[in-house]
Order: structure tokens, then sequence, then C-alpha cells
């Protein structure tokens, strides 16, 4: 056979393969736009056609933080917010997963109360807070209150579509060996349906920072909420922009907490990714 | 006007490595237009390395790859969009055609699969999807089969009346067609010409010039006892004699 072929009609076929990219460029592409962000916020601030009292600059924004730490004990404040979010991501997502796994896994709990939950969550919680400070006062308890719900419904949701999705011929292979009940649910279910659980949780954290900033807005002796409210009155907007920032510090805070668990739980899923 | 290409796939010198491990070393491979060629080895002989690279599923570390525009892919799993009837899986991704539905529909009843043209993918069984998946490489009238061992996951009987399905539309629509699988008697009913593959290389090459369509386990049993001696799972003596049919 000789070595020179005819090859008209044929071609070299276009690779689909994935390229893995270099983690050096990664890291350059994820820091581009918010460096952009950043460069456009100064160079905004900076120009002469803004006052400096409508768009303070980024140094600004970090140097009036400085200045509230003392002056408006920005740590005790946070603090108070902290609390605050946490307590009622607690009951509100530790309630919608709880709910969550018994109506994806059983078929009562589903007809129980999903459809009604489902409903519900056409209610915007924003909606209820003065119902709440009329049925709780003034105090803690409406605002955990507002940020449990607020933070119940995306648990809920991701929990149940999440068990429910479970690739029930593994479930069935599991139980062929003898696993049943807990450890079943421990073994298999909880951890095949992490991918999901962690999205709720995420949207759960996003959501309940939402509901602190409208709950402690109003009737509010501490926190963040309360500060920006303050800070608004008297028209200080260096401390409306450093409030702010503060807020999305802490929405930065809990998609890392995340990020965190997915490395830690979903080592199993990596590098698996359909681009 | 040049002259009509009687080549189908010419792959030269294809190299591939896998973390270090060589999988495919220097391969040359011609494959003639409407032949029919079956890729045997063991496993991890790297044949599914080489059809994912003329298929361009993955790019050869060293050599050169030429195939032809159309070219279609069958998997070892059928690889259905579960979310689409069965119908619009056949006509996935097709263009030009004035009403897909009716080539659809034609096309599954050549798989044998009329009355299915509405029903969802999860509700077939593994034989009739896999039929699918036949019926959704062969609408596009491929110039160039190739298929990824996708008989494998099926039981012994729906096997068999696969590759009775498989070779009579062959006899039809005649593309060239590369099959990897490591079901001899699957290679010897179907393939004109069976290459062996071992350590990355193309070991042994077997010419089966019975007509088709052949009848089942009626053979010769000596070209089947010389392909297993070549993989290496026979009692008898390692064939020495060069294999230049």
């Amino acid at each position: 056979m000789s070595d020179e072929k005819n090859l008209a009609g044929l071609e070299r076929p276009v690779v689909l393969e994935v390229r893995t990219r270099q983690r050096g460029w990664s890291v350059l592409t994820k820091a581009t736009l918010p460096l952009l962000l950043l460069v456009g916020w100064t160079l905004l601030a900076k120009s002469s056609a803004i006052p400096p009292l409508t768009l303070p600059s980024p140094w600004g924004t970090l140097l009036e933080l400085r200045a509230m730490w003392s002056t408006q004990h920005l740590a005790s404040n946070l603090m108070a917010s902290l609390t605050r979010a946490s307590l009622g991501l607690f009951f509100g997502a530790g309630i919608g997963f709880a709910m969550g796994v018994a109506a994806g896994l059983t078929t009562i709990g589903e007809e129980l109360f999903d459809g009604t939950l489902q409903t519900l969550r056409a209610i915007p919680f924003i909606a209820l807070i003065p119902l709440f400070i009329l049925w709780f006062g003034i105090g803690e308890t409406p605002k955990i209150m507002v940020v449990a719900l607020a933070s119940y419904f995306p648990m809920y949701l991701n929990t149940a579509s999440g068990v429910r999705n479970v690739d029930r011929k593994v479930v069935e292979a599991a139980k062929t060996f003898g696993v049943r009940r807990l450890d079943l649910l421990r073994q298999v279910i909880f951890p095949l349906a992490l991918p999901q659980l962690l999205t709720g949780l995420s949207l759960s954290m996003v959501v309940s920072i939402l509901a602190l900033v409208a709950g402690e807005q109003i009737s509010s002796q501490s926190g963040i909420g309360y500060l920006l409210t303050q800070s608004q009155a008297y028209q200080r907007n260096y401390e409306v922009f450093g409030c702010i920032v503060l807020y999305a510090l802490m929405g930065l805070g809990a998609a890392g907490i995340v990020k965190v668990l997915e490395r830690l739980f979903l080592k199993w899923r990596r590098g698996v990714a359909v681009r | 006007m040049t002259t009509p290409n009687e080549y189908d796939v010419v792959a030269q010198n294809l190299s591939k490595s896998f973390g270090g491990r060589r999988v495919l070393n220097s391969i040359d491979l011609t494959l003639r237009r409407g032949e029919f060629v079956a890729l045997v080895g063991a496993s991890g002989s790297g044949k599914t390395t080489l059809l994912r690279m003329l298929g361009g599923l993955s790019a050869p570390d060293e050599g050169d790859v030429f195939v032809p525009a159309r070219r279609t892919f069958v998997f070892q799993e059928p690889r259905l969009v579960q979310s689409s009837r069965v119908w619009r899986n056949v006509v996935l991704g097709l263009k030009g055609e004035s009403n897909v539905r009716d080539v659809a529909y034609a096309m599954l009843d050549e798989v044998g699969l009329q009355g299915h043209e509405q029903d969802w993918p999860a509700t077939l069984s593994g034989g009739e999807a896999q039929r699918v998946a036949i019926a959704r490489a062969l609408v596009r009238r491929p110039q160039l089969l190739l298929l990824d061992e996708p008989f494998g996951a099926l039981d012994a009987l729906t096997r068999l009346s696969m590759h009775a399905l498989l070779d009579r539309l062959c006899s039809v629509y005649h593309p060239t067609t590369l099959l990897v699988t490591h079901d001899v008697d699957e290679a010897l009913y179907l393939a004109d010409r069976i290459l062996v593959l071992r350590d990355g290389a193309i070991a042994h090459e077997l010419v089966v010039d019975d007509a088709h369509p052949r009848s089942v386990g009626r053979g010769s049993p000596h070209l089947r006892n010389r392909l297993l001696a070549h993989l290496g799972v026979s009692d008898d003596e390692p064939a020495t004699a060069e294999e230049t049919d």
C-alpha cells in the first residue's frame, strides 16, 4: 500500500475534548470582574461629576468602617446581627431540612404538607414583618422569626427534591445488603443528596441576610440594620456605604462556608462537571 | 473532478498516553469505504481510545486522523435525553430535514420500534433503548459509523437479535463501520475484517470473507480459535504464522 492516500472528502475531526485550564489563569479570570468593578467604583468616586458625599470611594468606605468600629460600637452590633442570622437560620433551615426529608422520602409527608407549603411560599416574608411585631413585640423574637421563615423555604425545597432524586436503584441495592433506616439515610441518601442540600443551605444563608436587613430596620436598638437606618436618617452616606459593605461581606462569608463544606464533603464529585 | 476516495478512515502514527501510560503506540489504521471492521482486544488495550479519536471525542498526542464529515456514534449505554420522547431523541440535533417527525418515525420503524415513537426513554427496555440509539446514529445517513461496545450491556438473547438487526441495517445503508467489542462471536458475525489490539498496537488482522447474513454459530471454528488464541484465551498453541489474508 502506498503511503500517499487520497484524502479527498475527509477531514480532521474537531476535538470535543475538555481542556483543563492552568490554575494561574483560572485565578486571574476569577479576579478580573471584581477588580474591574473596584476600579470602576474608584474612578466614578474620584470623578468631579459626582460629589464624594453621594458616592464615597472604596478607600473612603474602608476608613469610615474603621472609624465606625469605635464610634458606633461596630463589634457589638455585628455580633447582634450575626446572632439573629444564625439563630434564625438554625431554626428555619433546620425545620426546612427535617420537613424536606419527610416530604422527599415518604409519600405521606409529601401528600400531607408539600402542596400547602408550596402555596405558602408565595407569601413574601417582608409582608409579615408588621404582623410579627404585632404578635411578638419589638424584641428579638420577631427578627429571628423573619429570618427563620425566609431561610426555611430554600432549605425545604432543595432537601425535598434532593432526597427525592437520589438514585432509587442504589437505594434498592443498599437495602438488599441490609442497610436500613438511619444507616440508609446516613450512608446513602444524605451523601448522594448533599450537592442539592448544600445548594439549599447556600440559598438559605443568603436569604437570611436579606431577611435580616428587612427585620432590623424596624424598631431595632442594635445590629447592622439599625446602624443603616440611623445613618440614613442622619444622611451619613459614608456610614450607609459601610453598612452595605458589611452586609456584602456577610454574604461572602456565607458563600465561603458552603464552599468549604463542598470541598470537605463532595470530594467524590470533583472533576465530573460537564462543560 | 477528483476520483472518489476509496478510504473513509485514514489514521497515521496515532499515539496517546494517559498519566504516563502509553495506551496507543504509533497506530496506523485505514478503513475502505463501506467496510465493516471490528476492533477486539482485552480491557485497557486502547480500543475505545482509538474509536474516540476517530470520532473527535479525544485528541491524539501525536499523529493524524482523517474521517468523513458525516460520522455518528453509538455508545455502550444508550445515552438518550431522558426528557425528550423517543422520536425526538432520534432526530436530536438533526438539521435540514423538512419533516423530522416522519423521518424519525420511518427510522424507528426500521429498527423495529413502531408504536414506541411517543414513549419516554425511561420506559424502554435496555434493548429497545439501544435500538433508539442505533436509529439516532443511522438517521443521519453516516459515512462512518462508530460503535463502542454497543451491545455490551445487553442480555445474550437480545444481543443476538441486535446483531441481526445491525447486519441488516448495514447492508441497507452501507456505512463504513468500526465496531469496538470484546465479543469474539459478535466480531465474527458482523465484520469483514477483525483487528486485534494488544499493548497499544494492532497485533493481528483477520479477514472474514463469508457472505452476509451469516448464520449464528456456523462460522469457521478455525477462525474463531485463531482469534481467541490471539486474545490469549485458548488452549491451542498461539498461532505463529503471520496473518496476511
